[in-house]
């Protein structure tokens, strides 16, 4: 069992709502924070190695420190809650049971960010949530942790939570604010970089919402305390959201020292593949990473133990590894086809590409149209080749990530699992009834029954 | 004439306080939503009126509104089945799922039953992958879907939409 | 600064981007959401280069070129073939839904699209499912819209929303399904929607006037010209085809218009076209009034010897027609052909700037302001291309000096924009009535004329305290007048804009005193004023006195011969003053190119040439002189320059007939002898014996087809070119093929580079001035020595009187031209004649909204007009529609009756 820093408290009776919150030891890191001076609290959270949890893994204290402090502009600190990227949902887990958790980090990063006025920004399909939100905010200024002068500490904040409106671009920080201030979700040019021209062209710091709540465990026991947990640089605990074809999805805490073996196979955690089926491809970080066959997923091509943690998930670059990214955990068993599971993704990208750029607008939507093509059976050997051209030229070249997002599910896909490909191209007829099934790409377990 | 409850107007306003003056723009997204939930849908004559409720050039909501998937910009039927297609949710099951809602209801996706009550859309990944096949009927997800869940969900809102005539 | 280029050293100017850098070099990099007015956004991702961190770095970095400053000693590569491959990639994503219509296509031939797919070496098609296709709009008369070919670079929404401030045209939806376009079908709103043809890189906004009569734009033969409109004098190329002129195109020039016309300058050219035209030599109340050019000139030639003749001039014909009249009719004899009220206005604009003491400023100046005061002029419709220069300065310049303070680059236009949303630049429009540009401005004022300049001098007076004399200013004027000037104290390069539409003197001295009294030391200010017509100022200049004292004169010395150049007498001068005045003569002789109630009056008609049967210079408003040239050859009929008609009759005057040819630079050096306020105006244009390698300019490119065919059905051996004397420019497809001197630039080409944005191939740099400088010549100079002048004239506040209204002008920036409503297309845009009152007036007249009232003026009653409630007109004055046939020859700026 590992520490649990998040999640130690989710299933405690009521502690959605303030008081059993506060009585199970919440708000004291605001209590803590308030005595320090805000350059303190980003020291300690430099300190703690905290990661952003979106998907990028930008260390957090160090993104803080960039956040310009002109004269008398005010600057803001967004929470980006519009958590889109398939097979991630650990921060609507969050909202939804422990939206305490986020209120308090919430005012703990505004205090050391000098934001008087924050938003927290959720995706618009995630429509019963801000209720949820509001209510712990109300809560929580009804009882002066919000508001004027916090705790009497000469401190204001207030906490507004603004709902998209479906756009996974959104998710990208500038598209972000610019939807914020009531446009069309298009990424910004960096620079300038929202530090210093964000929402309203004032200095915003934009983080992710298990980020901010790892705000809260990071103070209560110290940046250096919290380092120490985790492996290396990454540090502190990671949610986890598990999908797919496995026994338990649901969203799991984790502390970076368990394999990734424990974790799909451990009843703690997947619990499994369902149906004694044996599992064929994972995506490890949600949809964007590169998915790994089956044998590249437990053991790096070193022959090491893979581990659940920034580090080892990306050991062997894009060739052999993936990426920890958003913790969106997919695991796909030997029946899964991965043609069309690209093909659904590619769709996916396809859909959420804001026009803005060439290489994102035209070539996501052709890839899906490959894509479609030889998953139906009317694919040409060269359109695997070709599929190859677009994503490696889209990869890179984008205004935003949302190229390289779109690109690398492609390219993986072709890179462990071209066979698969070239069957459907052999195969036009069969390829409509039957799947490739798992070829060589053995499972290096045995089958648990 | 498009026009906002009272009750409605008051949220705008208190919306609006959210931002720093002038940047009332802001608000166009859930001033937005408020408008669908009232009117259903979108149209260019309620476009209109949140231009004017935010003294904004009634083009610079158009091209917000038809930029994000979850306006409406034509009428929908009362219920609006949002299916997700997306990889998590196909591992699933969650094709069969629409096949079934297609052929319990009669019609294709995109397309509203000729009652006006049933609105069939795909849509990509929702954030619920865990709890897959799913959809989103109004503010609601439905998870784990099953075709005998289907048909419940179906029926509740049959008897919702009568219950309230 | 030094940076390597494919391992070759080159020098380039610091903060460019690479792009422009390369562009500037020559050298030849694709791009499409680029454009040099409007910087960068880095959305197309055409112009990717290769950059080397250091002369190890053998694998480099792909960066988009548009997106990265030069730096010193930077690296990149144009050649390499990872670059080379992703830019081939990108036309090739850009083509995957473009349809192939090239031959059916407006912009085929002339294509951006075109040119950068060949440059990249796209020709295999790898996709092959079906195009994405859209539903067209209708954009209005002006504007086709073509929705399949777009590639999505943004340029027309960031042109038309961002740079000209239009907001009816935008971009929808998302995903590779954006559209362009309008909320729904409908006329674009925007009185600069034309330049989306040119900013547009491929076939989905083209010009619609153009599809009337449609040819190729290699089949064009064509001539640098210069807008006919208004004041400001845009340069422009004039497009012929078959003795007809098909379109004008934008003609590049740094120092005013840029990349850019306004719709009335690009759409305004049909006149030339029009059945309207004179195209022969009449004698009226002959049996046959039809008269060859020797019967012409023997006629005429008897007229003006047997009486005393005076020459009415015009402030829209040619300085060299209206000097060849002077010279015909004596000094003494020549008067401009305008009214004494508005002669008095420019005389005194004349004045200012000759003093010298303030900068006459140019469009691109403008641009650059960081303050501008506007007062009494509503540019929008009476000069709109400086209406977008200020918006330029009001929207860019302060943005673009906040981003040096976080290190931004001034081209990076997606940081721009959004810093604008902040940080705008100062812009005061003190005007009598509203006016689109109001939206930008910082301080709105709409009062009338008297008002206008007295809040003009408070400002001046508080600026320099002491210098005006008469300070009974009330305090709220004061409260504004220091507003304003605090702020134009702050800027270092302000401007101030006035204009003679209010018809008072007052405002124009007040407007000159604010720029006088802030052109201290510590900041530089410029001065403009705005006049009615292409060649007002030149005629100004010219010094003669207005047609209300030929009039007095005649009436007192009676029998006179009256020569009217290209002018209607009726459009400037009351009609009962100006039918006495014909009634006074004894002979009519009229040159002009239209029939008009003037040319009714001719006993003598003769053609006249237009801007584009015809050489000339104008002077617009800032004082520079430009050069237009002939665009359609004329073999057939009588049409010629006015200049040429009255050169002729003076040698027949003078039995100086000699058989020499006459040439624009004859006269232009004669001009110069006798008029010295002219100096330098020879060396506008290069001479008509100008070639270079013996060779002249081609009007036509070389790719012009069908030149042996198009008089076939006359003859089937190819006729002998027409032959041009009178400038370096000939009228065929042989030539000299390199870039001639810049003002006689007939069309933008270039190898490689078939579309209007070859033009960066003819500049200095990208967006700076064109190759040797750009053309025309400024005849003000300023001077160091120069006294201030000052002008100390308050006039009273405006007094409402009971029965007495203040009749003004209202412009209109489609529709206010004499000549732009022979094109159909804007005649339908433009407003039917009305007249605004403040409800007050109305209340006082007892009329209400959309009641016909009757302007009665010196016992002249005009056409009723429906009346309009304006709350911003203020009590006591009438706006009336100008440059409408309902109101010709009223007279602006005086009080009239009005009757319901």
């Amino acid at each position: 069992m590992g520490v649990k820093l998040l999640l130690d408290k989710a299933h405690v009776e009521g502690i959605r709502y303030y008081d059993v919150y506060r009585r199970e030891g919440g708000y004291r890191s605001v209590e803590k924070a308030l005595k320090m001076s805000p350059a303190d609290i980003v020291e300690e959270v430099k300190k703690s190695g905290l990661r952003g949890r979106g998907g990028a893994g930008f260390p957090a204290g160090m993104k803080w420190s960039f956040i310009a402090k002109p004269e008398g502009v005010p600057r803001h600190l967004v929470c980006n809650a519009d958590e889109s990227e398939p097979g991630t949902f650990k921060d609507r887990y969050l909202m939804e049971f422990l939206p305490h958790l986020l209120i308090e980090g919430l005012i703990v990063a505004s205090f050391a960010l000098g934001s008087n006025a924050t938003y927290i920004y959720i995706r618009g399909e995630y429509a019963w949530i801000p209720d949820i939100l509001e209510q712990a905010i109300n809560e929580a200024k009804a009882n002066g942790w919000l508001g004027k002068n916090i705790q009497g500490s000469g401190f204001d904040c207030e906490i507004y939570v603004q709902r998209g409106a479906g756009a996974y671009i959104c998710g990208e920080e500038t598209a972000l604010i610019e939807s914020l201030e009531g446009k069309r979700g298009n990424p910004r040019i960096k620079p300038p970089f929202p530090a210093v021209k964000g929402v309203w062209d004032r200095p915003t710091v934009v983080n992710n919402v298990e980020t901010l709540a790892a705000v809260v465990p990071v103070i209560n026991m110290g940046g250096e305390a919290y380092s120490k947990i985790g492996v290396g640089k990454s540090t502190g605990t990671k949610l986890i959201s598990a999908c797919g074809n496995i026994n338990k999805p649901g969203v799991y805490e984790i502390d970076m020292t368990i394999s990734v073996e424990e974790f799909v196979y451990s009843d703690e955690y997947c619990g499994g593949i369902p149906n004694g089926k044996r599992l064929k491809a994972c995506i490890p970080g949600g949809s964007s990473v590169p998915i790994l066959p089956a044998n590249l997923l437990f053991k790096t091509a070193k022959g090491e133990q893979r581990m659940m943690n920034y580090e080892s998930l990306s050991d062997g670059g894009f060739a052999t590894g993936s990426m920890m990214g958003s913790g969106g955990f997919i695991v796909l068993d030997e029946d899964q086809c991965v043609v069309k599971h690209t093909l659904t993704l590619a769709r996916f990208y396809r859909h959420e590409s804001c026009g803005q750029c060439s290489p994102c607008r035209e070539g996501t939507g052709w890839m899906e149209k490959i894509l479609k093509n030889i998953e139906t059976g009317k694919g040409k050997m060269t359109d695997i080749d070709l599929l190859w051209d677009i994503q490696r030229k889209i990869e890179g070249n984008t205004i935003c990530p949302l190229g390289d997002a779109a690109a690398w599910p492609v390219a993986a896909a072709i890179r462990h699992f071209r066979d698969e490909f070239e069957w459907h191209v052999n195969n036009p007829e069969l390829c409509l009834t039957q799947n490739f099934g798992l070829a060589h790409y053995a499972d290096a377990r045995e089958v648990v029954a | 004439m498009a026009q906002f409850t009272e009750e409605r107007l008051a949220k705008v306003k208190e919306i609006i306080a959210r931002y720093p003056d002038g940047k009332q723009k802001s608000a166009l997204l859930p001033v937005l939503h408020l408008a669908q939930e009232q009117f259903g849908w979108l149209s260019s004559e309620t476009m209109d009126y949140v231009a004017g409720l935010l003294q904004i050039e009634p083009i610079e909501v158009y091209e917000v509104a038809t930029f994000y998937s979850m306006y409406n910009l034509k009428p929908v039927g009362k219920y609006m089945f949002e299916v997700c297609q997306t990889g998590p949710c196909m591992v699933r099951g969650s094709e069969d799922i629409i096949e079934y809602i297609k052929q319990k209801l009669g019609i294709k996706v995109g397309e509203t039953t000729a009652d006006g009550l049933f609105t069939l859309k795909t849509v990509e990944c929702l954030g619920a992958c865990g709890y897959a096949p799913m959809m989103q009927l109004g503010k609601h997800y439905r998870e784990h879907l099953t075709k005998e869940k289907v048909d419940a969900i179906i029926e509740e809102c049959r008897r919702n939409a009568a219950a309230n005539n | 600064m030094f940076i390597h280029i494919d391992n070759k050293t080159y020098t380039v100017k610091a903060g460019k981007n690479l792009l422009e850098a390369c562009l500037t070099l020559d050298l030849d990099l694709p791009y499409f959401c680029w454009h040099p007015a409007m910087g960068s956004v880095g959305a197309c991702r055409q112009c990717a280069v290769k950059v080397y961190k250091d002369e190890n770095d053998m694998k480099g970095r792909l960066v988009m070129s548009c997106m990265e400053t030069v730096t010193e000693g930077l690296r990149l590569s144009i050649e390499d073939k990872t670059a080379k491959a992703f830019r081939e990639q990108v036309i090739e994503w850009l083509m995957t839904n473009h349809p192939h219509d090239c031959p059916v296509c407006d912009e085929g031939g002339a294509c951006h699209l075109q040119d950068m797919t060949v440059m990249t070496g796209h020709d295999y098609r790898r996709y092959n499912y079906k195009k994405r296709t859209y539903t067209n709009q209708y954009l209005g008369p002006l504007i086709n819209h073509e929705m399949n070919r777009c590639i999505q670079c943004y340029r027309c929404v960031r042109y038309y929303r961002d740079y000209a401030g239009g907001d009816d045209l935008n971009v929808f939806a998302a995903h590779n399904h954006v559209y362009f376009g309008r909320e729904k079908d409908g006329v674009l709103q925007s009185p600069f929607s034309g330049n989306l043809s040119e900013v547009c890189p491929t076939g989905v906004f083209t010009d619609k006037t153009l599809k009337e009569h449609y040819t190729r734009k290699w089949d064009l033969t064509m001539a640098p010209s210069v807008c006919n409109h208004c004041s400001v004098g845009c340069n422009t190329i004039a497009a012929e085809r078959y003795g007809q002129l098909r379109c004008m195109l934008n003609r590049y020039n740094g120092d005013v218009n840029g990349y850019f016309l306004c719709d009335r300058g690009r759409f305004g050219y049909e006149f030339v076209n029009s059945e309207n035209r004179i195209k022969q030599a009449l004698i009226r109340s002959r049996t046959n009034e039809a008269a060859t050019e020797s019967e012409i000139m023997e006629h005429v030639q008897s007229l003006i010897s047997m009486s005393k003749v005076v020459g009415i001039g015009s402030p829209r014909a040619s300085l060299e027609s209206n000097f060849a009249l002077m010279q015909l009719v004596g000094k003494e004899n020549f008067y401009q052909g305008i009214s004494e009220d508005e002669a008095h206005l420019n005389r005194l604009v004349v004045e200012m700037l000759r003093s010298g003491c303030v900068h006459s400023v140019s469009l691109k100046e403008i641009e650059q302001a960081d303050a501008v005061l506007i007062i009494g002029e509503d540019i929008w419709n009476t000069a709109p291309m400086m209406a977008l220069a200020v918006r330029q300065a009001v929207v860019k310049t302060a943005a673009s000096q906040a981003s040096q303070e976080i290190k931004i680059p001034v081209w990076l236009d997606s940081a721009i924009k959004e810093l604008a949303q902040e940080e705008k630049g100062f812009l005061a429009t003190l005007t009598i009535a509203t006016s689109p540009i109001d939206d930008i401005a910082t301080h709105s004022w709409h009062a009338a004329p008297d008002d206008l300049a007295r809040l003009g001098f408070a400002i001046a007076s508080y600026l320099q305290p002491g210098k005006i004399v008469n300070t009974d200013f009330s305090e709220a004027l004061l409260d504004k007048a220091k507003k304003i000037g605090d702020a134009l104290k702050k800027a270092k390069n302000p401007v101030v804009i006035t204009g003679t539409s209010c018809y008072n003197d007052n405002v124009i001295k007040a407007a000159f005193d604010v720029a006088v009294a802030l052109n201290t030391g510590e900041r530089k200010t410029s001065f403009s004023c705005v006049m009615t017509e292409c060649n007002s100022m030149g005629l100004a200049m010219m010094g003669s006195p207005s047609f209300s004292v030929a009039n007095e004169n005649i009436k007192t010395n009676g029998h006179a011969t009256a020569v009217i150049l290209e002018n209607d007498v009726y459009k400037h001068i009351p009609s009962a003053n100006a039918d006495e005045f014909f009634n006074s003569c004894d002979h009519v002789i009229v040159l002009d190119a239209l029939h008009n109630a003037t040319t009714e009056k001719a006993q003598v008609l003769l053609p006249a040439a237009t801007f584009a049967d015809g050489d000339g210079t104008l002077v617009n408003n800032e004082g520079r002189a430009q050069r237009f040239f002939q665009v359609i050859p004329n073999t057939t009929s009588q049409v010629q320059e006015s200049w040429r008609w009255l050169k002729k009759l003076q040698t027949l005057k003078l039995h100086t007939l000699n058989g020499h040819a006459l040439h624009p630079d004859d006269l232009l050096r004669e001009m110069e002898t006798a008029l010295p306020q002219f100096e330098g105006i020879t060396n506008v244009s290069p001479k008509h014996d100008f070639t270079i390698h013996g060779e002249k300019i081609p009007r036509e490119p070389h790719r012009y087809s069908g030149r042996t065919a198009i008089l076939a059905n006359k003859n089937v051996s190819e006729p002998k070119p027409f032959n041009d004397g009178d400038s370096p420019l000939s009228f065929t497809m042989e030539g000299y093929k390199g870039t001639p001197p810049s003002g006689v630039v007939p069309f933008f080409w270039s190898p490689g580079w078939n579309s209007v944005q070859s033009v960066n191939k003819y500049q200095e740099e990208t967006n700076g001035a064109l190759r040797g400088g750009n053309p025309g010549l400024q005849l003000f100079k300023n001077k160091s020595d120069a006294r201030d002048l000052f002008f100390n004239d308050v006039p009273e506040s405006f007094v409402v009187a009971k029965d007495r209204w203040l009749l003004l002008p209202k412009y209109d920036a489609l529709g206010s031209g004499e000549l732009s409503s022979y094109t159909a297309a804007l005649k339908t845009l433009s407003p039917q004649p009305f007249a605004s009152m403040s409800t007050g007036s109305l209340q006082a007249l007892n009329a209400k909204d959309g009641d016909m009232l009757q302007i009665v003026d010196a016992g002249i009653m005009y056409g009723s007009l429906p009346v309009k409630a304006d709350e911003n007109v203020c009590d006591g004055v009438v706006l009336v529609t100008a440059g409408l046939r309902e109101s010709m020859g009223m007279s602006w700026g005086t009080r009239v009756q009005i009757k319901k």
